[in-house]
């Protein structure tokens, strides 16, 4: 009862936002907010860490950025057709690096990722170094029309809140129980007759899936797919995202994004912009050191203890 | 042609007046400039908050207010990616009444953030892009394009060589639109000239060795090897050619080639090499006075789209005086309507395509033994009058032949 | 020119050296790489940065003390290998008991705090390094101009790896290192100061980046991004070759210089990716890498 008081307030803070905050905004934070979820599912919940994530945000992106382009296709299946590039991708990718555990995984999924984006920075249809400019927003249904920002806003909202639940609900499925199982303790899980690499590439298809979809919207909203979010820095500013906010919890990752986008909105304007590398780092280190649960984390720890 | 110019002129003068009846005095009583630029990157020296100071400088000489309302300058990082640059832009015009942003450096970021500002009628003011497409394929009654163009640098650098007997060439090209664009432009050129392009390589942006694309080139036999790339790459092609000999065997010539890269350039290797440009801070006594001032605040001398940065503004700040609004139609009327001239725009007009045609230098890196000083980098060669240096305008873009 | 089935045999034999000068930095960045993983099973995500660390170094030194070449060549790696030590002493061992995930992420976080930290200093224009007088010129090979500098990369590299790996495959110092991380409670025992032990191997793989950036800093321009390239490039080596093994490692950096050599004559292209290819490829047939060890 109390989550759901929670859950509701802030439904309704999410509905009032854009009336207080700029709307592209919250539409990038809800974006990387997707993207963290999609990630903290193989990270938090199976232990998995890819570092080459990025290839899936990025390949949503440009698939449903080239369709919005070219063919003059609706949104809803441009975010469709790039949401489902990036699970076909995932399932290619997934299968290679599920053979392998722990930091090889880590290695093989950056190494695969470089391998995609090198691919991208070369074939025509993503325009390369000028990436996919002037991508119209369109008419959802064919009825709606998106350009407006308020109605891009709720549209992107209710993308969020279908991903989001769709993660909630893979964890609190017997199928998320299993992949908890293999997290705490993988050769228990293989000794009850799991055939573990399944579970962990079922969980990396509906992860790059979700991350593809967090792209293809993020296309919409900018307008524009570009390398920055096929590059191994944006696998980085994931990990980073979902680390700050709390690995394994639910709503750690939305936190983090929240954090991260803010920190470099603000920079970005001002004098300080050379620092955004080195206050991000800075954040990994006393994340990894002293701060390992996370904002989120942190907080149901206290609130445990005190309460 | 001089009376087309004129009749032309009138037109744009007539429509100037004609928007300027409709649309009286300065939106949100502020002008509002935002400088977009890389200013922590490979592109910061180049641009990036020497371009920022070039504009306060702009302002400050201009008085600080237009018909009687303050002028702003904001400023913003766009870290060489597309997307950072639109959404800023995007919000500086949703959220801040930006009227004009400046700066503008990669031609992969100009492209993004010339869309937005198009769409919502602000003005894209081009400093130090290279590539011709803002005022050709992407050309907008909105852009602006005022140091150089990747068209100003073939004619000015490629052509003379290719008319002195360097008939084959080789290109190392930088693997994307920029790097494309420059060597499809140059190839253009030497065909003309009835030259050859013997082969060409593309290297990724960021190659850190380029022996490799060095030995294919030695291979090739070509007279000149022609560096399509900028900047870094440019500087590492250039050290890497004279290592492996082939600046002894053949003309190396690098097509963009900025001050403080060949300010970087050890003299040994790249003396003599020709380069075309914008501006160069010791050309007379008008350009050493304002190269003095910006060194003085900004730490260094001025790159060309710095200085292009100063003059652009100060155009742009005399044409909404002009006009008496800062509507963005009447002011770009405004601006082509008049004649720019300062101690960076000589002979110089603002075309109809947003290209402004100005005389062009072709420069010569100076050997150490004949300079005065750290910043004594080029002995100008020659003048190259605008419309020699700058192709002429498509049909297509010219927005007041059509309206 | 000499020439076999329509190839340009002259050109391909320089792409070949060229393809080994190259590998040569491989060589050593994944030698530090494996030395430190195989050991103490830690991935430094920081290798890249500590290679640009070692050019900058290079550089400062002789901008504003005015050491040369050589004399950095020596004390570069010494102080960037006690950088190294000082991390590993207080970020690294705290958390040496968790996850090795953190101590990637650790290492990665100070990454990038030593590459924007360059920038903020430095920007990232990158810096010019002369080549010592000693090597400049070059010799005139049947098929191609070899620079004498480059010569002298594959020399130094060659020599301080096959050192290295006789250090610790074919030494009692090696033997102790091997076993103290295999059974530190062993060696402990038998009066062994592992901690020590893991500290200063720590250092030396560090080193060796410092180093492999020092020979780099004529060649290439010095700037803040020159680590972060290499290094992913270096991890895909690093899997090709299998993490267990020292030997593996400088077999294979040599090996896929030579690759990327080949690549870059014959279908220049695919340059960029030929090296993660051939990781999917190896990957698929032998997971465990051409000289893995672990299952």
């Amino acid at each position: 009862m109390k989550v759901n008081k929670l859950y509701l307030s802030l439904f309704g803070l999410s509905l009032v936002a854009p009336l207080i905050l700029y709307p592209v905004f919250l539409m990038k934070v809800l974006c990387f907010a997707l993207f963290a979820c999609a990630f903290n599912l193989l990270l938090g919940f199976v232990g998995l860490l890819s570092f080459g994530h990025a290839i899936f945000l990025g390949t949503g992106g440009y698939i449903t950025g080239s369709l919005m382009l070219n063919t003059g296709i609706t949104p809803e299946l441009g975010i469709l057709a790039g949401t489902l590039a990036a699970g076909v991708l995932g399932a290619v990718y997934g299968k290679l690096a599920v053979k392998r555990e722990g930091i090889y995984f880590a290695m093989v999924t950056l190494a695969l990722a470089q391998l995609a984006f090198f691919f991208y920075l070369q074939a025509p249809f993503t325009g390369g170094e000028d990436g996919l400019q002037g991508v119209p927003r369109g008419k959802l249904f064919g009825l709606i029309d998106l350009s407006d920002n308020m109605v891009m806003y709720y549209f992107v909202l209710a993308i969020f809140l279908f991903g989001f639940w769709l993660i909630h609900r893979t964890i609190h499925s017997p199928f998320g129980q299993i992949l908890k199982a293999i997290r705490e303790n993988e050769p228990r899980a293989v000794s009850l007759g799991y055939n573990v690499n399944d579970y962990k590439w079922v969980a990396f298809i509906i992860s790059s899936a979700l991350a593809g979809l967090a792209g293809s919207t993020k296309t919409l909203v900018f307008q524009l797919a570009s390398l920055t979010d096929v590059h191994w820095h944006m696998s980085g500013e994931v990990v980073l995202m979902t680390l700050l906010g709390g690995m394994g919890t639910i709503f750690g990752p939305v936190v983090g994004a929240g954090v991260v986008v803010t920190i470099q909105n603000y920079l970005s304007g001002g004098e300080l912009g050379n620092y955004i590398s080195i206050i991000m780092g800075a954040i990994f280190i006393v994340c990894v050191l002293a701060f390992r649960s996370g904002i989120v984390g942190e907080f149901q720890k206290m609130v445990k203890k005190n309460f | 042609m001089q009376a087309m110019k004129k009749t032309l002129m009138a037109v744009a003068m007539s429509a100037a007046v004609a928007v300027t009846a409709q649309a009286e005095g300065v939106s949100d009583d502020v002008v509002k400039i935002g400088v977009l630029a890389d200013m922590g990157g490979v592109y910061a020296d180049i641009c990036g908050k020497g371009c920022v100071t070039a504009v306060e400088m702009a302002v400050e000489d201009f008085g600080g207010e237009v018909l009687g309302k303050p002028i702003e300058v904001i400023s913003a990082d766009d870290q060489n990616k597309p997307d950072v640059g639109s959404a800023k832009v995007r919000q500086w015009i949703e959220s801040e009444q930006v009227d004009a942003v400046n700066g503008l450096v990669a031609s992969s970021v100009t492209g993004a953030v010339t869309k937005v500002l198009t769409d919502a009628k602000k003005v894209a003011l081009i400093s130090t892009s290279a590539s011709h497409a803002f005022t050709t394929k992407a050309c907008s009654p909105y852009n602006v394009h005022w140091t150089y163009n990747v068209a100003a640098l073939a004619n000015g650098t490629v052509k003379p060589m290719v008319d002195s007997g360097k008939k084959k060439w080789f290109f190392i090209t930088a693997d994307y639109a920029f790097g494309h664009a420059l060597e499809g432009i140059a190839t253009k050129v030497i065909n003309e000239q009835g030259g050859e392009v013997v082969g060409a390589v593309r290297a990724p942006l960021g190659t850190t060795d380029f022996s490799s694309y060095v030995l294919q080139a030695q291979a090739s036999g070509a007279d000149v090897i022609g560096l399509a790339n900028a900047g870094t790459d440019f500087v590492n092609a250039l050290k890497t050619s004279a290592e492996f000999g082939l600046t002894e065997t053949s003309d190396v010539a690098g097509l963009l080639v900025f001050t403080h890269n060949a300010k970087a350039l050890d003299p040994a290797i790249a003396a003599g090499m020709k380069a075309t440009t914008g501006f160069y801070w010791d050309m007379d006594d008008q350009t050493r006075e304002w190269s003095a001032r910006f060194k003085q605040r900004h730490g260094s001398i001025p790159a060309m789209g710095q200085a292009g940065a100063y003059s652009m503004t100060m155009h742009y700040l005399n044409a909404i005086k002009a006009a008496g609004t800062d509507d963005a139609d009447a002011v770009m009327a405004m601006m082509k309507a008049t004649k720019p001239d300062d101690f960076f725009a000589r002979n110089a007009y603002l075309r109809n395509d947003g290209r402004m045609v100005h005389d062009m230098l072709l420069v010569s890196i100076k050997d150490a033994a004949s300079r005065q000083s750290d910043d004594d980098i080029y002995n100008i060669e020659a003048v190259i009058p605008g419309d020699v240096a700058f192709n002429p305008m498509m049909e297509s873009c010219n927005f007041a032949a059509k309206s | 020119m000499a020439t076999l089935f329509g190839i340009n045999l002259f050109a391909l034999s320089g792409q070949l050296l060229v393809g080994l000068i190259n590998g040569s930095f491989y060589a050593l960045l994944s030698l530090g790489l494996a030395i430190i993983f195989g050991l103490l099973k830690i991935i430094n995500f920081a290798q890249g940065a500590m290679y640009m660390l070692g050019a900058f170094l290079a550089w400062m030194a002789l901008q504003y003390f005015g050491i040369n070449y050589w004399v950095a060549l020596v004390l570069v790696p010494l102080a960037v290998g006690g950088f190294a030590i000082l991390i590993e002493r207080f970020l690294v061992r705290p958390i040496a008991k968790e996850d090795h995930l953190y101590s990637l992420l650790l290492t990665f976080g100070l990454a990038l705090i030593l590459q924007g930290l360059f920038t903020q200093l430095y920007g990232s224009s990158g810096l010019a390094y002369q080549i010592p007088a000693e090597l400049k010129g070059g010799t005139k090979l049947p098929f191609m101009y070899l620079p004498n500098y480059r010569a002298w990369i594959i020399i130094a590299s060659l020599v301080v790896c096959a050192t290295t790996w006789w250090v610790i495959e074919k030494t009692k110092l090696g033997a102790y290192l091997r076993a103290g991380t295999e059974n530190p409670q062993l060696m402990q025992g038998f009066g062994i100061n592992v901690p020590l032990i893991t500290t200063l191997t720590f250092g030396f793989g560090v080193a060796l980046a410092g180093f492999a950036g020092v020979l780099a800093a004529p060649v290439y321009s010095v700037s803040p991004e020159m680590g972060s390239n290499i290094l992913i490039v270096v991890f895909a080596i690093v899997v090709i070759g299998g993490m267990g093994s020292i030997g593996g490692a400088i077999l294979t950096g040599l090996m896929m210089g030579v690759v990327e050599g080949l690549t870059k004559f014959f279908y220049p292209e695919a340059s960029s990716t030929v090296i993660f290819l051939v990781m999917v490829i190896v990957l698929l047939l032998k997971p465990a890498g051409l000289f893995g060890k672990e299952a």
